[in-house]
């Protein structure tokens, strides 16, 4: 609408009909986002170094974060096997711990019991410390009879299965009985902190990633100060001049985030293999899980809301710097 | 059509370049601004087109005072004013075809409209065969001619031009009035700023004269003259 003329001819007073508005206001934006993505295309050196940085940034949070998540799960599966060592008194004999075993896997809190008898501890030692012979010449066996105590997945939890220790402690043939769960208690700790660290290393990225996204939009902006003092003597808005920059903000988001996705892949991997390895030794079963599709979709969205963020915060700013005198 | 009431204009060097600029150029007029070089020219027309505001006094364009526009609006208000430009303020890197769009994209003009009225405006400054060439490619006279068309093509009722005339022979600079003329012809209020006096003494237009930011003189062209 004319501002000075009433009744002025304008482009929004032709006779256009909602749906030929509603379609040109989309091709418009799509022709728009692809001139922006052009642009970069005939900057390629400075568009991939800036695409670099964001993409960098957001796959070293993202590693480390997937890296964490994935301790935290097979610490989890450690956790559900917890095992109860019942050390019995020495002056148990073989005969009556197996009275007792037979008794313990008539709870319905157990799931499977094992014996070891001191003669197996003693042996299992031998081959683990390396000691081999020297032990030998021990006049007496000092390893108790053992009974390793597996609960049921239902008491497997740190407090069900405290709760079971303190009754099988109750039993007459138990001299000590051990829960040790404690180091993983420990290693939680670690974990929140591991976590904490992640979050926080994550956001100074986060920020370090829109100012560098914002100061490279400043470049660009600077280097058509003249095409923008000429577009605003003619009558446009400050967000129509905007809108080219908002765009090469979100593209810049849009190949960081799959460069990030890319790169975190590779890293998994990698990880992955080498992780192998040294898994197989403790037989323990660990898949790395990594990117899903709703991490993949997370990732995209945070990485062009970075990218929108920096060129917005940059266009507010100096868009409005450059007037024509 | 365009009214200043006591208008000065101080620039923050301390400079002055306007002081007590008093006129009213009738709607449907065509009008001429002269004055030596320094004299103020510029700045009455940026005082127009919302470049610059005035210290002291008010302008008025069909009656609306433009101290009371906003910044947001200024984009819209320059929509309503064709304006050429001394330095003629083309885009280099763009064609000839796209400068001359700028205005009816800015506006959300459907592509057919901007096709249709683009040619017509080109066809009127005679640059239809330049319309896919880049500005650099042209003469000075044709870049001035790219930025007519551009300042006609959205059909605005006021038309400001700070010396259209500045770089063309004698013969291109009258069909450049005449052009103005026939926009005049059509209803379109123009308001010219030209050091040509021997242009301006041919036709027999009302001159407005600045020497030193004063209005020394408003009336014909016989009895303007600031030398
Ligand atoms: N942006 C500015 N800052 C400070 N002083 C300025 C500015 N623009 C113009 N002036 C001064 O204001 C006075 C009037 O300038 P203006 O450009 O209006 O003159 P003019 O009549 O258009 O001259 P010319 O015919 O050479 O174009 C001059 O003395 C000039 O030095
Ligand atoms: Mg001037």
């Amino acid at each position: 609408m004319s501002l000075l003329f009433r009744g002025r001819q304008q482009a929004s007073s032709h006779k256009v009909s909602v749906m030929q508005r509603f379609f040109m206001f989309f091709a418009d934006h799509f022709r728009q986002g692809i001139n922006s993505l052009g642009e970069l295309y005939r900057m390629p050196f400075a568009s991939l170094m800036t695409i670099g940085v964001l993409g960098f940034s957001i796959t070293l949070p993202s590693t480390l974060y997937i890296m964490v998540e994935n301790t935290e799960q097979v610490t989890e599966q450690w956790q559900q096997a917890s095992e109860i060592s019942l050390f019995l008194r020495s002056d148990v004999n073989d005969t009556q711990a197996q009275q007792l075993i037979g008794r313990l896997s008539s709870w319905n809190e157990i799931n499977s019991v094992k014996f070891v008898s001191s003669q197996q501890g003693l042996e299992e030692f031998q081959r683990l410390s390396g000691l081999g012979e020297a032990l030998d010449y021990l006049d007496e066996n000092p390893f108790p009879p053992v009974v390793l105590v597996i609960p049921t997945s239902k008491h497997a939890s740190p407090k069900a299965a405290a709760d079971l220790l303190d009754k099988l402690r109750k039993e007459r043939e138990v001299d000590i009985g051990k829960l040790d769960i404690e180091w993983l208690e420990r290693l939680y700790g670690l974990l929140s902190i591991a976590k904490e660290l992640v979050y926080l290393l994550s956001t100074l990225l986060f920020f370090a990633v829109v100012l560098i996204i914002g100061n490279t939009i400043r470049l660009n902006i600077l280097s058509k100060r003249d095409e923008i003092l000429v577009m605003k003597l003619v009558g446009a808005t400050d967000a129509f001049i905007q809108r080219p920059f908002l765009y090469t903000g979100f593209w810049f988001g849009l190949l960081g985030g799959l460069m990030a996705w890319v790169t975190v892949t590779c890293i998994l991997i990698w990880i992955g293999w080498s992780l192998d390895a040294f898994m197989q030794q403790y037989q323990i079963q660990l898949d790395i899980t990594g990117l899903n599709i709703q991490a993949l979709v997370f990732m995209l969205l945070l990485s062009v809301f970075l990218g929108l963020l920096g060129s917005f915060l940059s266009v507010q700013k100096h868009v409005d710097e450059i007037e024509p005198k | 059509m365009i009214k200043f009431e006591e208008v000065s204009k101080t620039y923050p060097g301390g400079q002055q370049a306007l002081s007590k600029v008093d006129f009213h150029v009738e709607q449907g007029e065509m009008a001429f601004l002269t004055g030596h070089s320094g004299a103020g020219k510029s700045t009455l027309l940026k005082l127009i087109s919302l470049m610059e505001r005035p210290n002291v006094g008010r302008v008025l364009i069909n009656g609306h005072d433009l101290g009371k526009v906003k910044r947001k609006q200024v984009a819209y208000i320059r929509r309503d004013i064709g304006m050429i430009f001394q330095s003629h303020q083309l885009l280099m890197g763009k064609s000839v075809f796209d400068n001359v769009a700028l205005p009816l994209i800015i506006e959300g003009h459907t592509r057919k409209t901007i096709f249709k009225r683009v040619d017509a405006a080109l066809e009127m400054v005679g640059l239809r065969d330049k319309t896919k060439s880049l500005p650099i490619t042209l003469s000075g006279g044709e870049q001035q001619r790219v930025g007519i068309a551009r300042a006609v093509v959205n059909r605005p009722p006021l038309l400001l031009a700070d010396e259209p005339t500045g770089n063309l022979d004698p013969k291109l600079s009258m069909e450049i009035i005449r052009l103005f003329e026939d926009f005049n012809s059509a209803g379109v209020s123009v308001f010219i700023a030209t050091h040509d006096l021997g242009l301006i003494a041919r036709m027999k237009y009302r001159t407005l004269t600045l020497k030193g930011g004063r209005m020394i003189t408003d009336g014909l062209s016989q009895q303007g003259g600031w030398s």
